[in-house]
């Protein structure tokens, strides 16, 4: 049995949307850009997608640009407003837990002479990996032009409190960019209610296609382009449209609209029970992160003991994809600097696993993880490093 | 003393297990043998599981990475998309693991030391006891593989007499990798499997190239996988202002063994026993290095004839052939990778210590380097020549 519980890394395209995509691959090919007819009707179909990704997050559609992705929507975010502001002296505050899409973005900035303070969260036991509003507002200063903090966290699913910090932001007049791409889709995103002027998400962490997402940019926001070009996007992303890609997204955010109440709670039932049931099989495991405030797919739990890498790989044999840390280059693990600024041990970092749940995840597939996890955890804790015995010599 | 039809190959008694669910682990490098071990087991329809241990992060160091072409460096991002390349032309589960914090605690950091106390390090051999035979061995269990197989150029048997696994030299003699193996625990030699032992390397170029491995005509690398360009030198003093450490090693005296101070060395972690090229020094004659004493800071010079020496203490000895031997052992003994094992007796002093006597004086006994004792194509033990 193969069963996919990676759905935070990403999600299978939607037939829906493989549908609504595939004429624009074939016969619809042209370039929406054109003057003519079938130029016409490409740009129609940005368009409506663009209606339908506003309508997602409670935009309008001319605050929608479309980019490569969730990297590329935080790199034009960050980026985009520090060179916007005319303010000499810079000064941005992200969270320890971003996505290193931020936190590189961040560092890179630093290199450039912008001054950049990194909130710490919450360790726990109460409010886990929760960014503190407070820490935020202590972190102010008069040259703060930026602020960016995530919705839900991609590894621990803890939804951060964007309102209260989007009220911080604007009492100190400073831009905030939220990274929504592990929220939309999962819970209600709402740019007017969490007050943000800047929103990023991507089309195939909620079943859209990979290489596809948008930047929400707030009416009268200014961001400077990364890209040099021609005029796509309002100037704001110059590129030929990736229109089926952005038809793609378009159909996954009308989707994930439709289907977020119904979707969310089937979720959260299957995740709870999974959760329940690994952690009283399993003794010693530790749940992650807030479990209040958390997006209803995810599941962080430490196995102490147990190796997370060797405890991916076992499971992975035995047909259970999910994961730990984030992946390197060479594609080994790091320990995950979300656990990390979680309050987690290295050793307790690196024992941890996270299974995300999707819209075609099934009971029955949960059942095999409940069955198969706790033996796995078992056989490694049993084989603990320099526990290797010789076997008996046949004779 | 056993006698060969006593002794079975342990191979053998893998290959009966062709077919069975339990796959075994093949660590693979990227390189031309791993890689063929990989293809080998897999024609045999053994349940192969590849992985790639992730054991020193290239991005540190930056100062080393000027030093001009270094394809094969260790880690390198080319390296593992060799191995995975491997991997999906044999289509066999592949992982990459990171050991960069053991690799760094049992290998890195023991290579540097060993250099500032004037010993002159065997990195594979630590690398082989503590990382590839111990945390990918223990990663391989638990994964569900029994035992790791790895391109090394030796033999594993099980001697019926004393029970116990023996390490044998490769049948290709110029490839024998035992001098980095003596090392092994019996524990270590029981879930090991060396396919390329019983080949010349020139065979497993063919067998490479008849099962396409993708890397079959790759260069072979020789050097120390984390060092670049082969200049340990500057690896020892990056690695130490990376660490924030002054550096350990200081500029001191040369003195000849009479006592005369003949000029000044430049830290001794750039010395071997030895050594002559690159002394800056000049008195008529040919000097080489003789001893680096750390104790005084001072590199001692001497004449061809004073590098010889008629024994050694050997510490930290692993006995392979017996848990301890009985009485003096005979034996031929080999003081560095390509050294000609000498003739010599082996007597142990404790548990864990030996004295080497050679029956000739042996050139250039050098602290930090493995002594390895063999008799005929078994090896017996060894340990780590102290000062």
């Amino acid at each position: 049995m193969r069963v996919y519980l990676d759905y935070n890394a990403t999600t299978p395209v939607d037939p829906a949307v493989l549908d609504a995509m595939l004429p624009f691959l074939r016969e619809n090919f042209a370039n929406a850009g054109s003057v003519h007819t079938p130029g016409q009707r490409a740009r129609a179909a940005v368009d409506a997608a663009r209606d339908s990704v506003a309508a997602l997050i409670g935009a309008k559609a001319s605050e929608i640009v479309f980019t490569s992705g969730g990297t590329e929507a935080d790199n034009l975010a960050i980026y985009g407003a520090v060179a916007a502001s005319s303010n000499p002296r810079k000064h941005v505050i992200a969270s320890a837990i971003d996505h290193h899409a931020v936190l590189h973005t961040c560092e890179d900035l630093q290199e450039h002479g912008v001054d950049v303070t990194f909130v710490p969260v919450r360790q726990g036991p109460e409010a886990q990996g929760l960014v503190d509003p407070g820490e935020v507002r202590r972190a102010l200063r008069p040259e703060t032009v930026l602020i960016t903090v995530m919705h839900a966290n991609n590894e621990l699913g803890t939804i951060q409190p964007i309102e209260e910090i989007g009220r911080v932001a604007h009492e100190a007049g400073a831009c905030f960019h939220c990274d929504a791409v592990q929220s939309a889709g999962k819970i209600p995103v709402d740019v007017s209610r969490m007050g943000v002027d800047l929103l990023s998400i991507s089309a195939h962490k909620f079943c859209g296609p990979k290489g596809v997402g948008a930047l929400y940019v707030r009416t009268g926001t200014p961001i400077v382009p990364r890209f040099r070009g021609g005029h796509a996007e309002r100037d704001r992303r110059p590129g030929t449209e990736n229109v089926p890609g952005i038809v793609g997204l378009g159909k996954a955010a009308e989707l994930a609209r439709v289907k977020l109440a119904e979707d969310s709670a089937r979720i959260a039932a299957l995740r709870d029970r999974l959760e329940s049931e690994l952690v009283g099989r399993v003794p010693g495991a530790l749940v992650n992160g807030d479990r209040e405030r958390r997006v209803p797919n995810t599941l962080n739990i430490t196995f102490r003991g147990a190796g997370g890498e060797a405890l991916l790989i076992a499971l992975d044999l035995q047909g259970i994809a999910c994961s730990t840390g984030a992946a390197c280059s060479s594609g080994s693990t790091e320990p995950s600097h979300v656990l990390l600024a979680a309050g987690l041990s290295h050793d307790d970092a690196r024992s941890s696993l996270r299974f995300s749940l999707g819209r075609a995840t099934t009971s029955d597939e949960i059942d095999y993880a409940i069955a198969t996890v706790p033996a796995v955890v078992e056989r490694l804790r049993a084989i603990s490093p320099r526990s290797t015995a010789a076997p008996a010599l046949a004779r | 003393m056993a006698t060969e039809t006593q002794i079975e190959l342990v191979n053998c008694a893998a290959e009966c297990a062709a077919g069975s669910a339990t796959p075994v682990a093949v660590a693979m490098s990227g390189g031309v043998d791993s890689s063929t071990v990989a293809a080998m087991l897999r024609e045999r329809g053994r349940s192969v599981v590849g992985l790639t241990m992730q054991l020193w992060n290239q991005r540190r160091l930056p100062q080393l990475q000027g030093d001009g072409p270094a394809p094969h460096r260790c880690c390198s991002l080319d390296d593992v998309y060799d191995a995975r390349r491997v991997a999906e032309h044999l289509s066999i589960p592949f992982y990459v693991v990171n050991f960069e914090r053991a690799f760094e605690e049992t290998v890195v950091r023991p290579f540097v030391e060993d250099y500032l106390a004037g010993r002159t390090p065997i990195p594979c051999t630590r690398c082989n006891n503590d990382v590839k035979f111990a945390e990918l061995l223990t990663t391989a269990r638990q994964i569900g593989a029994e035992r790791i197989a790895t391109g090394h150029y030796a033999r594993v048997r099980v001697n019926i007499d004393t029970g116990r696994y023996e390490l044998l030299r490769a049948v290709d003699e110029s490839k024998d990798q035992t001098y980095f193996l003596f090392g092994l625990t019996q524990e270590q030699l029981a879930h090991a499997e060396f396919p390329l032992g019983e080949l010349t390397k020139q065979e497993v170029r063919q067998i490479a190239r008849r099962l396409a491995v993708p890397v079959a005509e790759k260069p072979e690398s020789q050097e120390i996988c984390f060092v670049p360009s082969g200049s340990y030198v500057r690896f020892i003093e990056n690695y130490l202002e990376e660490q924030g450490n002054a550096l350990g090693s200081e500029p001191g005296e040369m003195i000849l063994t009479s006592g005369e101070v003949v000029g000044r060395h430049a830290g001794l972690h750039h010395y071997t026993v030895g050594q002559r090229r690159g002394l800056g020094v000049a008195i008529g004659r040919p000097v080489f290095v003789v001893a680096l004493d750390r104790e005084r800071n001072r590199l001692v010079l001497g004449e061809d004839a004073e590098l010889r020496s008629g024994a050694c203490e050997v510490r930290d000895v692993n006995w392979i052939a017996w848990e301890q031997p009985n009485g003096p052992v005979e034996a031929q003994v080999r003081i560095r990778n390509r050294h000609e094992p000498a003739a010599a007796v082996v007597t142990a002093v404790s548990a864990t210590t030996a004295r080497v006597t050679f029956r000739e004086p042996q050139r250039a006994i050098t602290p930090g380097q493995a002594a390895v004792f063999y008799a005929g194509e078994r090896v017996l033990g060894g340990g780590w020549i102290s000062e």
